[in-house]
């Protein structure tokens, strides 16, 4: 324990950052299992995907030490910066669009204002003359 | 083996384990969630999920090998969201938002 050189130090960060990466993806399982609804479990979702693999970018970097795998790693942080926001808005737009939002959850619905106010109308549904809709509901919502 | 090595073992593993329960937790999802919508969240944070394993694997034998493939997934887990929310998703579902162009054909306002 007397001395520790750069290297060590070095490596010892790179599984420090690796370690909270993984602490980041299990968090964000949870809350995939344990949340109510698919807008909820975005928002655990987004966890890991932007910051846990920033993190493990940054701690495999700090781990290997070259320039060849920082290019790389630079590479897939930008990528997935770029694309999980464009992702998680179609997923969100399809999930409010298709109704699976959990309206007895949200204490403001602004969207649904705005949209009524512009002339949008929540519409009928297709099967309405096959099943009654309060079984439809509780299926949507269960 | 040095204390640091490990100490860096020893951290690592303890990841290990986290990312498996981690992925036991978003497959139970993806086999129970109620909408396809569910199980395309649950399957991003399983893509995130094998991401981190590889940069593990990366750490602990110390090569640059798993790099592509992780930048390959991380890919991956966007063009799957894409097209299940895009063209899958729309058309199992029963009450939608329609806007002023597409008016119920039966004429019901």
């Amino acid at each position: 324990m007397t001395g520790l050189s750069l290297a060590d130090v070095l490596d010892l960060l790179g599984a420090a950052l690796v370690l909270a990466g993984c602490f980041l993806c299990f968090a964000a399982a949870l809350g995939i299992l344990r949340f109510p609804d698919v807008v909820s479990r975005m928002h655990a979702a987004t966890k890991p995907q932007t910051l846990g693999l920033i993190l493990l970018a940054a701690g495999v970097e700090v781990s290997l030490r070259s320039w060849a795998s920082f290019g790389t790693l630079v590479l897939i942080a930008a990528l997935q910066l770029a694309t999980a926001p464009v992702s998680a808005h179609l997923v969100g737009r399809t999930v409010y669009r298709t109704d699976q939002v959990r309206h007895d959850l949200l204490v403001r619905d602004d969207l649904a204002h705005d949209l009524e106010a512009a002339g949008f109308h929540l519409g009928p549904a297709p099967e309405d003359e096959d099943q009654p809709a309060s079984s439809d509901d509780d299926r949507r919502l269960s | 083996m040095s204390p640091v090595h490990v100490a860096v073992l020893v951290m690592v593993g303890i990841g290990a384990v986290l990312l498996v329960v981690a992925a036991s937790m978003t497959v139970a999802r993806m086999a129970r969630g109620p909408s396809s919508l569910d199980r395309v969240v649950a399957a991003d944070v399983l893509v995130a999920v094998v991401i981190a394993t590889l940069a593990a694997d990366a750490i602990v034998n110390d090569h640059a090998t798993t790099l592509p493939i992780m930048l390959v997934l991380s890919l991956l887990g966007f063009a799957g969201a894409v097209s299940i929310a895009r063209f899958v998703a729309e058309r199992d579902k029963a009450v939608r938002w329609e806007d002023p162009g597409t008016r119920p054909k039966d004429g019901a306002q």
